[in-house]
This record gives structure tokens, C-alpha cells and sequence, in this order.
């Protein structure tokens, strides 16, 4: 073959490769949308978003998400209280202040908490996390939101960590000799120059943790239940619109029947939300990037 | 004229003692009203030159002043970075570069280049020189690749220092010896154009005597285009010299002529240091 | 006052980090202390069994191995042909930049989505079934955007000076690419790949989701055979109610870590003799 033409057909190949991205968007999407838009048939839309009872499987059939999507913002919801605060504290620390040896130390550690597998953080929080919390609130039941919402929080850290940090790296360095200048102490200066300035990056790296929690399965399902129940109570059985995914694929509902279409539609609706997060995220890491560069 | 101009500096006693005039072989290149833009920005101006067979030109001038672009137009090394745009021409043996059907990949087997900062490759020495006629095909046997590989060792002259060790890694060698084998894997697929941008810039004096030496002896078989800075290395080496200021050519002449009596009094700020 | 205050604020931060180093330590030390005595040669090399002092992981420990090899062949050629493209090829194209987007998008989509994908796509439209090779395709997809990156970031590290070098001698891009630029950043590339499936053998819900099935009594012997992985098998017996079920559990774990450890290792011991190679 022409070298021309070769080099031509070699483009071509690598793009289609790249392209597969594309494809598999498109993909990701048009399956969902075919098994929720037939499921969208039977069950009317304004019951599946607004109905408080979730019993596909029962007899007496209810098709309403909201307590699974409660579970998922419970769960979430504590998880962020956890890793939310506690990754920005890491990250300015790191930033700011931290001896080199410290930091030697304290990045690893991280890194191995976030590489550690979901279904590992599930067993720790079933059989250490909430044995250790029931004897502090005696009333929590084995399957509750308390502790895997607190071992995701954990997991979640060290996102919230880095990527925070990364935001308050970008600041210039020109901002923080300004406040030194001015005899600031060092927390002063992090606190209420540079994590200010760093606030649109530090801010798309909170909603990517709640992006990630949102989605996390296996630790709920695990210690979480499979009780969908509309509730705020942390001590009790629930059950998240991620772990009754699985609930179903384990089970064998025969493929084309309705209940088995529920999956599809509770996992469209998990794409909406974690795709709308996203996009924010993205949206405020560019705006960031455009000031500081 | 500056008729009344002294001697101008020692530069001038180098380019008398080459003061016979080059001869006059054909032309090899010619620029013709060359324009050039790095986007919006036009970085070299009606630039109009010939370049003669067989003879070494050099390009001087003050930092950015367009001549290690210029020399990059000749083989369209420009190419490869985004956003760049030419007017005008530059032939080669008459022949528009610029065409649309040209073959840049062979254009390059012509009109071969040397950087500023040697880049071998991270491999053995032989690998180095090799890899410029695997690629375009030009050995077709083992015997005749290490053949072509040693020709073009000792054309470089550098053979004899690493002949027993081909398998080496490249960049094991020092950087005057890294250079030397730069050119000899340019020199391997036998072009007929050497361009050389700043070749001895990043090297000792004792390494740069060597490179200027092999640029003497390589002219008898290879048009040679060499960007400098050092205008005493332009004098001692080149048969021609043009003269670059803020994207234009400013002058065009023998180098004696250059350095002991330009036409423009730019030139003359520019040789004896006034100016530059 | 204000250095009380700063003094408060460095105690608080550090207490943190403490608290994460802390919750990985009883971790480690919890689930060895449940585990760690069920560890033996019979336990790696029995297959599942309803009575828990016989179960052992053989099966799921194949299945792993079968799912993230195939993985691995999938993922590697389209992520460095992905990548090769996107860094140097179609830099400036608002092609390229949609398909950059497309990438960081799916990077942050979760795994389980993914599983419905791989439901709907390879098991049931393309018929593979729940079989080792939809897994295998699932979880290729699911790790591509960390395949591409970390090959950009490798592709990135060859100096311009060596592709310029590659072209005056009269090379074509794609010759230049091939015999320049990927094999020197080929070291990165293959730790980016080996990083990329440490994380896709702890994998668990994409893989439950396409029907890997949680009790198989046996290894795979093909590409098309149902399967179990180590995740899973481990996620079944921790939802055992019985205690000795759970101990299986947390020996499991140990092996999964072990696995995880020894890629990891394997991916640093790679990058750094290629890197002293490079260098010599």
C-alpha cells in the first residue's frame, strides 16, 4: 500500500478507537433509555418519581423510588459529613503546612485508602464499624445507614483530599506572600486567602464526592439492608437505588418482565443524578482553571 | 560603502585569509519572497536568497531574529508545529517545496538537519544511525546496513571512537560525540542539503574545532546551510553569509566580504559588536 | 491569640490524618484477625461448598484471573490506540476535544452503570451471555479513560527532540510514533495498564450485575463459561449469616489484597527497571 494511503488508514483506525468513548456515551444511554422507556409504560412517571412505597417484587406492587433515593442521600448525606470537612482540613494541612516527612507519609496512606476494594470497606463496616457503634447507640439494628455512610465517608477522603489539594496549588504563590506580608499566620492565610481563592475547585471536588457516594454499591449493599423505607433515621434498615440493583441481579427475574425493567429505570435515574453532578463539577474545574491560568 | 573603515576586529583577518572568492557552482535553494507566521505573527519578511552547491552559507543574527526559522522553512520542519503559514516560495533544484504534491517525507531525504541540542535516540549507536535507512527502505541487506552504518561513522568522524562499541547505548557518549553521530545519522541517508542549526553551540571549544573541521571536509560532497551565533565560527567556516535582523535579510555576501566590508551599516553595527 | 487558634487548627487537621490512619490500620488488623487462620493451601485450591470449612476460593481466584487477562487484552490496544490519537494526532480538532470530554464523563460515570451496559450491550443484544467475555468487555470499558490517561501522561513524557529528530530524517508519523515514541513510553504504558486492572479486580457490582453468579463450583475453561470472581465470592459469604461463613469472608479479603499488593509491586518493580534501561 501508498505510504500516504497507509499512513491515512492508520489515522483512521486510531480515531475509530477514540471514538469508542463516543459509543460507549451513546451506549450507556441508549440502553438505559429503551428498558426505562418500556418500564414508563406500564408505570406512570409521576408515580415513579413521587411514590413512597418501593415493593416491585411483592405481590402488592408499588413502583414509587423515593425511599430508595432517600436511602442514597442518607447514606451519602453522612458520608459527606465525614469526608467533606475532614478532606478539606487534610488538604489544607498538606498544603500549608506540612513538613516534608509528614507528608511522605500521610500521601501514601491515602492513596492505599482509596485503593482499597468496596466490597473490603463493606465487610469492615458490617462486622467492626456497627458492632463498635451498637454499643454506643444500643437501638442500631445490624443494617443501618450510620456505618457505611461513615466507612464510605472514610473511602471518599482521600479524593476530597487530593483533589482539594490540587485546587489550592493552582493558587499563586504571589497571594499567600501577600498575607505573610501582612503578618498572617499560616491558618489565617490558608483559611481565609488561598481556600477562598481555591473555592470554585474546591468546590467541583465536593460535588465529585457526592457524585462518588451517590453511586458507591458494594459497601451498602453489604451493611446498608434491603429495606426500602423512606426514612432520615441512621439507625435503622434501608435500602439504596444502587444496592437494589444488585438485589434484583442476584435474584433471577426473568429478563423482559417488568421487575426485571426496574433496574433500568432506578439505574437511568442514578446516571441523571451522577451526570448532572458531574457536568457542575466540570463546568466549575474549568471556570477555576480560567482564573489562575 | 564604508571605504574608511579599519580592519574590523580579528573577524576580519579570518575572512581575508578565505578571501579568494567561492566559486560559482549552481544554485541548490532559492527563497523567493519567502513570508512566515507563527499565527498572526509574521516572523520572517520577504526573505529572498540563493544557496549555492557545494559551498557553506551561514546564517547570522541576534537572537530571534527569524534565521533558525528560516532554516526550517527549507526542509518544512515548521510543519509540525500548529498554526504556521508560508508565502512565496523556496525552490529546491528549481522545484517548489511548497507544492501541494510534495512529499514532505521525501523532501526530508534531501535536505537533512542537525540540531542545536544533539537528540540521539535512546538507543545503541549503531540503532541510530540505522533507523534512517530502515525507514526509507535503503538497505536491503544486513551486510549493506552495516556497511551504510560505518560510512557514514567515519564520514563524521567519529568511527574510529566507537567502532568497538556499536551496541552501545548512544547516550552513553559525550555531548561533543553525540553531535558527531547527529550527523552521521543525518548523513546516512545520503541527503544532498545539510542544514545545521547552532551545531556546536552546546559544546567545548576542542569539540567545536572538530565539528568545524568535519563541516570543511563535508562540503565537498554536501550543500551545507549553518545557523550560528558565533560570528567568528561564521567566518572561519562559511563561503557565504547572510545576515538576519528582525525577520529580514539584511545582507547576502561572500564572507570576507561580509566581515571585512559590508554594504549595509546594520551589518557593520552588527560584526563589530556595536550593536546585537 | 492567633497562634492559639493556628495551634487548635494544626491539632484538628492532624487529628484527622490520624483518624484516616487509624481506620486503615484496624481494617488491616480486623479482617487478619478474622481471617487469617482459615488461610491455608486447601483454602486456595478448593472450589465453593455449601459447608464453609470446605469452601475455598480456587474458583473465584481462577475467574479473576481469566476476567482481568482478557481485560487487560482488550483494554490495552484500544486505550494507547485512544490515546496515540488524541495526543498526537487530533490535538486541535473539536473532534478530538468532544472525545476528550466523552472520556473524562465516563471516567466518573459509576460502575454499576456500567454493568447495565454490559447487560443490556453483551449479554443480551450481542449474546455473549453471562459469560467470562462480557465480563471481561464490561470491565475493559469501565477501565479505558484510566488506560488513556495515564498513556497520554507517557506519550507526553517523550521529549520533542526526539520526534523532530524521528521527522528530519525524512519519517512518516506514524514510523516516527512506532519506532520512537512508544517504545520509550512503553515503561509508563504498562504500569498505567497494570495500576488500571489492580483496580479492576476489586471490581464487584458491574460484574454481579452482567450475572457473574455468586455460587459456581468451578473454574472456568473458556472464554464463554459462566464465572465467579474473588469481590463477589467474598461479597456472598460475607452475606452468609453464619460466622464461619464469614470468616471465609475476611480470608478471602486477605487474598485480594495479597493479589493487589503483588500488582502494584509488580507495576513499580516494572517502571523502574525500564526506567534505569532508558537511562543507561
Amino acid at each position: 500500500m501508498q505510504p500516504r494511503r497507509f499512513e491515512r488508514l492508520i489515522e483512521f483506525l486510531l480515531l475509530a478507537a477514540a471514538a469508542l468513548s463516543v459509543f460507549t456515551t451513546a451506549g450507556i444511554i441508549l440502553v438505559l433509555a429503551v428498558e426505562t422507556i418500556e418500564f414508563l409504560r406500564e408505570v406512570s412517571i409521576v408515580e415513579f418519581l413521587t411514590g413512597t412505597e418501593w415493593t416491585p417484587l411483592f405481590a402488592n406492587r408499588h413502583f414509587g423510588v423515593l425511599p430508595l433515593v432517600a436511602g442514597t442521600l442518607l447514606v451519602s448525606g453522612i458520608a459527606m459529613l465525614v469526608a467533606l470537612p475532614m478532606g478539606l482540613l487534610a488538604a489544607v494541612y498538606l498544603s500549608e503546612y506540612a513538613p516534608d516527612g509528614v507528608r511522605r507519609l500521610v500521601k501514601p496512606v491515602l492513596e492505599v485508602l482509596a485503593g482499597v476494594p468496596t466490597v473490603v470497606y463493606g465487610y469492615f463496616a458490617l462486622m467492626f464499624v456497627t458492632p463498635l457503634l451498637q454499643r454506643v447507640f444500643p437501638q442500631m439494628s445490624g443494617f443501618n445507614a450510620l456505618s457505611p455512610g461513615i466507612v464510605m465517608g472514610i473511602m471518599i477522603l482521600p479524593l476530597v483530599s487530593s483533589l482539594s489539594e490540587d485546587a489550592m496549588r493552582a493558587v499563586p504563590s504571589g497571594l499567600r506572600e501577600g498575607a505573610y506580608a501582612l503578618g498572617a499566620t499560616r491558618m489565617q492565610t490558608a483559611l481565609q486567602v488561598v481556600v477562598p481563592a481555591a473555592f470554585s475547585g474546591i468546590t467541583a471536588a465536593f460535588i465529585l464526592a457526592v457524585s462518588r457516594a451517590v453511586g458507591e454499591t458494594m459497601i451498602v449493599a453489604i451493611a446498608a439492608g434491603q429495606q426500602p423505607r423512606l426514612t432520615a433515621n441512621p439507625f435503622v434498615p434501608l435500602e439504596t437505588m444502587t444496592a437494589y440493583i444488585v438485589q434484583v441481579s442476584l435474584g433471577d427475574t426473568p429478563q423482559g418482565t417488568l421487575e426485571y425493567r426496574t433496574i433500568f429505570a432506578v439505574g437511568m435515574l442514578l446516571f441523571l443524578m451522577t451526570f448532572g453532578l458531574n457536568l457542575v463539577s466540570t463546568w466549575l474545574r474549568e471556570r477555576f482553571r480560567e482564573e489562575y491560568s | 560603502m564604508n571605504s574608511a573603515s579599519p580592519p574590523l576586529t580579528s573577524l576580519s583577518r579570518v575572512a581575508s585569509r578565505t578571501a579568494a572568492a567561492p566559486p560559482d557552482t549552481p544554485v541548490k535553494i532559492e527563497a523567493d519572497r519567502l513570508n512566515f507566521y507563527y499565527g498572526p505573527k509574521r516572523a520572517l519578511d520577504g526573505i529572498s536568497i540563493r544557496i549555492r552547491t557545494n559551498l557553506v552559507t551561514a546564517f547570522i543574527g541576534p537572537s530571534g531574529c527569524g534565521k533558525s526559522t528560516f532554516l526550517r522553512t527549507l526542509n518544512r520542519m515548521n510543519d509540525i508545529i500548529p498554526a504556521t503559514r508560508v508565502e512565496g516560495t523556496v525552490l529546491l533544484d528549481g522545484k517548489d517545496v511548497y507544492d501541494p504534491h510534495v512529499d514532505v517525507v521525501a523532501l526530508r531525504r534531501r535536505v537533512g538537519m542537525v540540531f542545536q541540542k544533539s537528540n540521539p535516540f535512546p538507543k545503541s549507536i549503531f540503532e541510530n544511525v540505522a533507523y534512517g535507512l530502515r525507514i526509507n527502505g535503503m538497505a536491503r541487506t544486513r551486510a549493506e546496513l552495516n556497511d551504510r552504518v560505518e560510512e557514514s561513522l567515519r564520514q563524521a568522524a567519529i568511527f574510529e571512537e566507537v567502532k568497538d562499541r556499536l551496541n552501545d547505548s548512544a547516550l552513553a557518549l559525550s555531548g561533543g560525540q553525540q553531535q558527531r553521530l547527529c550527523i552521521a545519522r543525518a548523513l546516512a541517508i545520503r541527503p544532498e542539503v545539510l542544514l545545521m542549526d547552532e551545531p556546536a553551540s552546546a559544546l567545548d571549544p576542542i569539540a567545536t574545532q572538530r565539528i568545524e573541521e568535519l563541516i570543511y571536509d563535508l562540503k565537498k560532497t554536501y550543500t551545507i546551510v549553518i545557523v550560528t551565533h558565533n560570528m567568528q565560527q561564521a567566518a572561519r567556516v562559511s563561503d557565504h553569509t547572510a545576515f538576519f535582523w528582525l525577520g529580514r535579510l539584511v545582507e547576502y555576501d561572500r564572507t570576507d566580504r561580509i566581515f571585512t566590508a559590508p554594504a549595509e551599516k546594520l551589518t557593520e553595527d552588527y560584526v563589530t559588536g556595536r550593536c546585537g | 491569640m492567633k497562634h492559639r487558634a493556628d495551634l487548635a487548627f494544626r491539632v484538628l487537621a492532624m487529628a484527622t490524618l490520624v483518624v484516616a490512619l487509624v481506620t486503615l490500620g484496624a481494617l488491616i488488623i480486623d479482617v487478619m484477625a478474622d481471617g487469617a487462620h482459615r488461610l491455608s493451601w486447601q483454602f486456595l485450591t478448593s472450589l465453593a461448598s455449601r459447608r464453609p470449612e470446605d469452601a475455598g476460593i480456587y474458583h473465584a481466584l481462577a475467574g479473576s484471573i481469566w476476567v482481568i487477562v482478557l481485560t487487560g487484552l482488550l483494554a490495552l490496544p484500544l486505550g494507547v490506540a485512544s490515546a496515540i490519537y488524541l495526543e498526537e494526532y487530533g490535538t486541535a480538532s473539536r473532534l478530538a476535544r468532544f472525545i476528550e470530554i466523552n472520556i473524562s464523563n465516563l471516567a466518573a460515570v459509576p460502575s454499576i452503570i456500567y454493568g447495565l451496559l454490559g447487560l443490556g450491550l453483551f449479554v443480551r443484544t450481542m449474546n455473549m451471555g453471562r459469560s467470562v467475555l462480557a465480563g471481561a468487555c464490561t470491565l475493559a470499558l469501565l477501565a479505558l479513560p484510566v488506560v488513556i490517561l495515564s498513556t497520554r501522561e507517557a506519550l507526553r513524557t517523550v521529549p520533542k527532540s526526539i520526534r523532530e529528530a524521528s521527522y528530519a530524517l525524512g519519517a512518516t508519523k506514524w514510523q516516527t510514533i512506532w519506532y520512537q515514541v512508544l517504545p520509550m513510553a512503553f515503561p509508563g504504558i504498562l504500569t498505567g495498564l497494570i495500576l488500571s486492572l489492580s483496580r479492576a479486580i476489586g471490581e464487584t457490582a458491574p460484574l454481579i450485575t452482567i450475572g457473574a453468579l455468586t455460587y459456581i463450583p468451578f473454574a472456568p475453561d473458556s472464554v464463554w463459561s459462566p464465572f465467579t470472581v474473588l469481590p463477589i465470592q467474598i461479597f456472598n459469604w460475607v452475606s452468609r449469616p453464619q460466622a464461619a461463613f464469614k470468616e471465609n469472608a475476611a480470608a478471602g479479603i486477605l487474598v485480594l489484597m495479597g493479589l493487589l499488593l503483588a500488582m502494584n509491586a509488580a507495576a513499580v518493580f516494572l517502571r523502574d527497571r525500564f526506567q534505569r534501561q532508558g537511562r543507561s
